[in-house]
């Protein structure tokens, strides 16, 4: 099979999403199609997919143009999506999930023929080596295996070209390698392959050709045997980047932050955090590495005063902080750039000033008794506009308008801006584009090298090893292990990640 | 789909002028403000007219609406009843509002005003010989704690157990109902040589002054629009004043437009939520005291005739901010100060009133219905007013 999109262009208000765009993909070959959040990847893969309709330009299979009014007539036509975020009922066995919307009937009035189900989802799992028991309740099971039912999912409606969206965001780098053994059995079996994600290392890892694109439009075709990172950031971005954290040998003082044996549960009570301890001095980075869910969360949002922990102690300077209150900690010059930057960083309705006095508008110089001084607000927002280089019109602009690379700095910006004794920063550059990630690193090492203490939490293993300078891996609510950040190599925290002790 | 569903990549310029950004700081643009409610009044009045061609004929269309319209701006008169009307609908509109604003919905107006109009009464026609200065305002505070108490109980309830305040407000509203009638009928507070529920009637000292005497009119004591109004007005004003111009406003509208990130910035949402519906019930309220004290000057039975329930429709078309529910007041106030001259001088009964007005909310709350019919360009589509009944 052979698909091909030529010339499509999607606008949306005051957007060209996608830009002229032409794209071939041929079955047995791997597409890798590269662009920072922002760049209408997803935007080109819905229209792909019959959720958006062109505005202009056409998709064309097999040498037929093609109508698609829903993602029934892209699955027809043999397009199979695998979603970042899975569709999957939790509740439901793999072989159910499977079927979900086709399936299988026996009788005259329709009877789910489950047994036909299973087989066919055995057959798959076994011809493609996906190793997955069709009984079993996806709540279950680990995420590299969710996303494997997913494939399934896919390979059942008879797709011959599979799209995955950013499918690595989730995994280990054990699962990474898994996963890439999967697509390359795939590709063998004749199937086509486009691979879309912001990581530079795993498309040059899998691709037989990369597509960069970069504001909605094809900047450039790749070969990923002759091309570089730094080549495919350049185009990715638009401008050279350096990809390396530029940073000197850390110079620990005293300790600042000081955790001993905290224990946290999670929303279902569940033990999130298994009395951990661990300290963090000024002047050091402390990365905390891990797959996402494994108490990272709890941990953080108990350090911050959010959720109150189980028990244990926290130390702030030598101070019991354990059950303070969020504001308590902001006064004690505590900044915290939260996990989820929409969900509660910001308020997205209110304006950039508005979000950048969100924890400090209480007090002088922001306002006097109960009454807001909005005019101060407004230059300060402004001042730290400029000093933070984030893109905005002006101060008066929706944070819900701004991309989320300027979402977060303004963030990091409210932060930062303060006097700042320890830094806890979650994802701090989850996705956004590459040149905020250079400038948010950057803006963390000068924080430490100016005397903060820095916790950084994060899924992805390459900032942890650019910025950390100690490294605690937490599995299922532990630090199994502790690594100086020079020492470190991914595959060895990956092992740890995936919980095996030294 | 990844975020980038989520996010734009270059921001739109700013474009509100500096006078809508002094009204309405960071509120929607002014189409949605201000076009789309009118051309909402618009529809709702062009198929109210059909209703009329449906149910009394063509010629009946322009002698109810030049009556309507005589009877809400066709002389003093008109004017003092349709802003003496529109008094309560301000300040129980503004209580709706200020909970939209918080993220609740506020069904409970009409039990408040219930409570502060009958603990407003109570205050008015007790401390004979007290001067006017002291006891009205005494009253009306009076009503501004009733309402407050019945505020106060479903915040309590929303905050400590997630009872939904839609839930307990419209409970409430009941339970005031009843312990009015029962509260109108004990010994102290029944009219003497009554056995209706009927309180005592309010001293002059506690009553609200009329104000339009002085017009160099025919028979000048007819004009009942008494000072009321203008409390009402200045009540607006210090709602706009709490919600964009203070640390406790700021607090009302994190809350409600996105609570965990109020939780990170370090504000109580717990506490907000019972003090936004302790102001909210403390200004419908003074809704009740304004008709109990202004212009039904004792405590009787269903005396806030629904205006708790016109509040909500008054924060809907007001985009609960508060200028735009005192222009909305107005114009409810006029629809019902000239709903009953339309019913004394045509052919069209008072009922239309009611339909024009439940047509008002229909286009208001679909405005992209209106968008598509007088095909309005331009403007932020409007998202959803509340959060669902599970937030």
């Amino acid at each position: 099979m052979k698909l091909e999109l030529r010339n499509v262009t999607k606008r949306f208000p005051g957007v060209i999403a996608n830009d002229s765009v032409d794209l071939k993909v041929e079955s047995g070959e791997i597409l890798g199609l590269l662009g920072e959040n922002g760049a209408g990847k997803t935007t080109l893969m819905n229209i792909l997919y019959g959720l958006y309709s062109a505005d202009e330009g056409e998709i064309i299979i097999n040498g037929a143009e093609m109508s698609f009014t829903g993602p029934g007539d892209a699955i027809d036509a043999g397009i199979g999506m695998v979603h970042q975020h899975f569709m999957l009922v939790p509740v439901f066995t793999v072989a159910e999930n499977v079927v979900l919307g086709i399936e299988p009937t026996v009788g005259p009035v329709g009877t789910i023929d489950l047994g036909e189900a299973r087989r066919e989802v055995e057959e798959i799992s076994n011809k493609y080596g996906l190793d997955i028991n069709p009984d079993a309740t996806v709540e279950d099971l680990a995420v590299g295996i969710q996303q494997r039912i997913e494939i399934i999912k896919v390979l059942f409606r008879d797709a011959e070209i599979i799209v995955f969206d950013e499918p690595t965001a989730v995994l280990t780098p054990q699962e990474v390698e898994e996963f890439f053994k999967i697509v390359n059995g795939l590709k063998e079996a004749g199937k086509g392959i486009i691979f879309i994600t912001h990581k530079l290392g795993e498309v040059l890892a899998i691709s037989n050709r990369i597509a960069v694109l970069r504001r909605g439009k094809i900047v450039g075709e790749v070969d990923p045997k002759t091309a570089s990172k730094e080549q495919l950031a350049e185009l990715m971005v638009g401008r050279p980047v350096d990809l390396m954290v530029d940073k000197g040998a850390a110079e620990p003082g005293d300790v600042v932050l000081s955790v001993t044996d905290l224990v946290v549960r999670d929303e279902r009570q569940h033990t999130a955090v298994d009395h951990v301890s661990f300290e963090v001095r000024a002047g050091e980075i402390v990365g905390i590495a891990g797959v996402q869910g494994n108490g990272q969360t709890e941990l953080v949002e108990a350090l911050t005063g959010l959720e109150p922990p189980l028990a244990g102690h926290v130390e702030l300077n030598g101070i019991d902080v354990t059950l303070a209150t969020p504001r308590a900690l902001h006064r004690s010059s505590v900044a915290h750039v939260p996990e989820d930057r929409q969900r509660s960083g910001l308020v997205l309705e209110f304006d950039v000033a508005e979000n950048i006095v969100l924890d400090s508008y209480y007090a002088e110089p922001y306002s006097h008794g109960i009454r807001m001084d909005w005019d101060y607000a407004h230059e300060h927002a402004d001042e730290l506009i400029d000093q933070y280089d984030i893109r905005t019109p002006s101060s008066r602009v929706k944070a819900s308008n701004l991309s989320g690379g300027n979402q977060q700095k303004l963030i990091v910006a409210r932060e930062f801006a303060r006097d700042t004794k320890l830094i806890i920063a979650s994802q701090p550059t989850r996705g956004i584009d590459v040149g905020s990630i250079e400038y948010i690193h950057n803006r963390i090492v000068e924080e430490r090298d100016e005397g903060a203490a820095v916790l950084i939490v994060s899924s992805e293993l390459d900032e942890i090893l650019a910025l950390a300078d100690r490294i605690l891996v937490m599995y299922r609510g532990q630090i199994v292990a502790e690594v100086s950040g020079e020492d470190a190599t991914a595959s060895q925290l990956g092992l740890y990640m995936a919980g095996s002790v030294a | 789909m990844t975020e980038e569903t989520t996010t734009k990549e270059t921001p739109p310029p700013s474009k509100r002028p500096r006078w809508l950004e002094v009204i309405a700081p960071r509120q929607v643009d002014w189409v949605t403000l201000l076009v789309i409610p009118i051309l909402a009044v618009l529809s709702a009045l062009i198929v109210g007219a059909a209703v009329i061609v449906f149910t009394d004929g063509f010629g009946a269309v322009l002698p109810a609406y030049s009556a309507l319209l005589r009877g809400a701006f066709g002389g003093w008169q008109s004017i003092s009843e349709t802003l003496l009307a529109s008094a309560p609908l301000i300040l129980a509109g503004l209580a709706v509002a200020l909970g939209f604003q918080a993220g609740l919905f506020n069904i409970g107006a009409e039990g408040q005003m219930t409570i502060g109009g009958l603990t407003a009464v109570m205050v008015g026609f007790s401390f004979d010989g007290l001067p006017l200065l002291v006891h009205l305002p005494l009253a009306v505070i009076a009503g501004l704690l009733g309402g407050a108490l019945w505020g106060f109980i479903p915040g309590l309830l929303r905050a400590k157990t997630g009872a939904h305040e839609v839930i307990t407000t419209i409970m409430l509203n009941f339970i005031a109902f009843r312990t009015l009638d029962y509260v109108l009928k004990l010994p102290f507070i029944q009219k003497e040589g009554r056995f209706d529920p009927v309180s005592k009637d309010v001293l002059d000292s506690a009553t609200y002054p009329s104000i339009l005497q002085w017009l160099p009119i025919e028979n000048p004591g007819r004009l009942r629009l008494h000072l009321g109004f203008f409390v009402a007005l200045a009540v607006a004003w210090f709602v706009y004043w709490l919600l964009y111009r203070s640390t406790i406003g700021f607090e009302f509208r994190a809350v409600g437009a996105n609570p965990s990130a109020a939780k990170y910035g370090g504000m109580g949402v717990a506490s907000t939520i019972i003090f936004v519906m302790a102001v909210s019930g403390a200004l419908a309220g003074m809704a009740g005291a304004n008709e109990t004290l202004g212009v039904v000057g004792r405590g009787v039975p269903g005396f806030t005739a629904q205006i708790g329930f016109d509040a909500i429709a008054l924060a809907l078309l007001g985009r609960s901010h508060p200028g735009g529910v005192v222009l909305a007041s107005i114009l409810f106030g006029a629809l019902r100060a000239g709903g009953r001259t339309m019913q004394a001088q045509s052919d069209v009964g008072i009922d239309l009133i009611v339909v024009v007005q439940a047509l008002i909310i229909v286009f208001v709350a679909a405005p992209e219905l209106v968008r598509a019919i007088f095909r309005v360009r331009g403007g932020k589509k409007q998202g959803q007013v509340t959060r669902g009944w599970s937030a």
